[in-house]
């Protein structure tokens, strides 16, 4: 089995000419990263008295307070938007007009505003003195729009025999939803919500620029504080030392979204409903076959998202 | 008293910023973004784990801290001298690139096999099946997604906000702070300049996307 029929399966001359590529860009790359590494050391970002403090227990204190900061708000954000986005879902899956127009509007108004001005709203009109809510709020309002319409795509991808079969049974509106969409749509979804729910956890960073204390400010107030060295700042073992712990965050949520999403694959029985038309393509590589669930592709599995 | 009315200039300017830090992030992303692409599907393993490893860790940064790498980052590696205009381009234009290349790379699945198999037949070489042949095909499948990921960008570039630039978002902090004005009708009127952007940015892609369509 050839990993890709973009190429031919190389020959001898096309192996020798593949490996001085590799040996070529691999030096390239890791010159690459000498150079950054030279440079910092040159600039001086690696002496020591600019890293001491991350030794201290108090400092670790410090980093594990606004590391709880962020899971907090996360959590509460996380929560509030799946709840909103379920109201918000059911809103447009109505039945009455009433009901499905507003929410529409609703959805839409607050999917197409940049997340940093519903926040910067939030935070001068409401809540200047606790930027928390205020950045928990623009994030529910936010996400809770994105996560209504993972439900709602997710929901109208559940065949339609399954909804008829279940009315012919006499089940009524609420059962078919609860009984028998859901607990199938659930299952197709998960990736979608959880990618959306890395994204939920990128975006408390922003809280940085409305000055709430989560993990980057944090940072920043500790790199303000430690003394320079030599005329550094010790803005760079800051960026390092935070970035990692956000940065692991995020791939240990968004590697939780890509297991569930294989996981999924591997146990359903029959077709992919995800493998686009005529199943082989270009690249054999099942994992990322191209999801054309929802509209606009906002709803793709897998990875996290841009926004 | 009219917000709009009395800060006209300010108001143009800072859409003006806005619209010109999109078009350059989304140049960049474009590039970057194919190039990665690229490298992710070819035959030379190091690149392939470039792309996974660029693709990996900028879709999980949060997009403040790239910001924040950015702006520490180069001055600190001795690369001074850059305002901080262009390097919110930089910053949103490797973020975006790495969403880019994953929506160009699930557009290549889509292209059929026999196309690959076909170009490869008649002795084309990799780039050459790639560049002119799969590629083209792929962009048709692209191009909404990558719409959604540019608007996505668009919303996005009021993060610069933070940074020193004067966009739509700094216009609205600085609106904000000086007393005497509605905020919710300052909020409107940024919304509006938002929406005008995005809606724009949607119809244009649409318009692409009709005009690219072909029956297969």
């Amino acid at each position: 089995m050839s990993a890709s029929v973009l190429y031919d399966v190389p020959g001898p001359k096309a192996r020798r000419r593949n490996r001085v590529y590799g040996v070529i860009s691999t030096l390239a790359l890791l010159g690459l990263i000498a150079f950054v590494i030279y440079r910092l050391d040159d600039t001086g970002q690696f002496q020591a008295g600019l890293w001491d403090d991350y030794q201290y227990a108090n400092t670790q204190d410090r980093i594990l307070e606004g590391l709880l900061t962020t899971l907090k708000t996360f959590a509460l954000a996380a929560v509030l938007s799946l709840a909103l986005g379920a109201v918000l879902a059911a809103g447009r899956l109505s039945d009455h007009r009433w009901v499905r127009w507003p929410t529409a509007v609703l959805v839409e108004f607050f999917r197409a505003m940049p997340l940093l001005i519903m926040i910067f709203l939030l935070y001068y009109a409401y809540f200047d003195t606790e930027p928390m809510w205020a950045l928990v709020i623009g994030l529910t309002l936010y996400n809770g729009s994105v996560q209504s319409e993972i439900f709602r795509a997710g929901i109208n991808a559940v065949p339609k025999g399954q909804s008829e079969a279940a009315y012919a049974i006499g089940m009524r509106k609420t059962q078919v939803m609860t009984r028998v969409l859901i607990p199938q749509a659930v299952r197709s979804m998960l990736p979608s919500i959880i990618s959306q729910l890395v994204v939920t956890l990128k975006d408390t960073s922003l809280g940085f620029i409305i000055l709430y204390e989560e993990l980057l400010y944090v940072g920043k107030a500790f790199a303000e504080r430690t003394p320079p060295e030599n005329g550094v700042y010790a803005f760079i073992p800051m960026v390092i030392v935070f970035g990692s712990i956000y940065i692991l965050l995020c791939l240990a949520l968004s590697s939780l979204a890509t297991w569930i999403e294989r996981s999924t694959k591997r146990s359903r029985k029959g077709a992919p409903t995800a493998a686009p038309a005529g199943a082989a393509t270009v690249m054999a590589d099942p994992s990322h076959s191209a999801d054309g669930g929802s509209r606009d592709g906002d709803a793709r599995g897998g990875g996290p998202k841009a926004d | 008293m009219n917000v709009l009315t009395d800060n006209f200039a300010a108001f143009r300017d800072g859409f003006l910023k806005t619209v010109e830090l999109t078009a350059y992030s989304s140049l960049l992303a474009l590039v970057l973004g194919i190039l990665i692409a690229g490298f992710r599907v070819s035959p030379v393993p190091a690149l392939r784990v470039f792309g996974t490893v660029w693709v990996t860790l900028l879709r999980n940064t949060p997009l403040v801290l790239l910001f924040l790498i950015v702006t520490l980052g180069l001055p600190a590696l001795g690369l001074k001298g850059w305002d901080s205009f262009w390097l919110a381009v930089m910053a949103l234009g490797c973020y975006t690139s790495a969403f880019i290349c994953e929506a160009i790379r699930s557009g290549i699945n889509t292209v059929p096999v026999g196309q690959a198999e076909a170009a490869r037949s008649i002795g084309m070489t990799f780039t050459q099946t790639l560049s002119q042949i799969v590629l083209p095909q792929a962009a048709r499948t692209a191009i909404p997604p990558v719409g959604s990921l540019i608007i996505a960008l668009t919303k996005n570039s009021a993060i610069a906000s933070g940074f020193d630039v004067m966009e739509l978002g700094a216009l609205q902090t600085q609106l904000n702070a000086d007393a005497g004005y509605d905020i919710l009708v300052i909020f409107l009127w940024i919304a509006v300049c938002y929406l005008i952007i995005t809606l724009t940015l949607s119809g244009l892609f649409r318009l692409l996307e009709n005009r690219l369509a072909v029956a297969r």
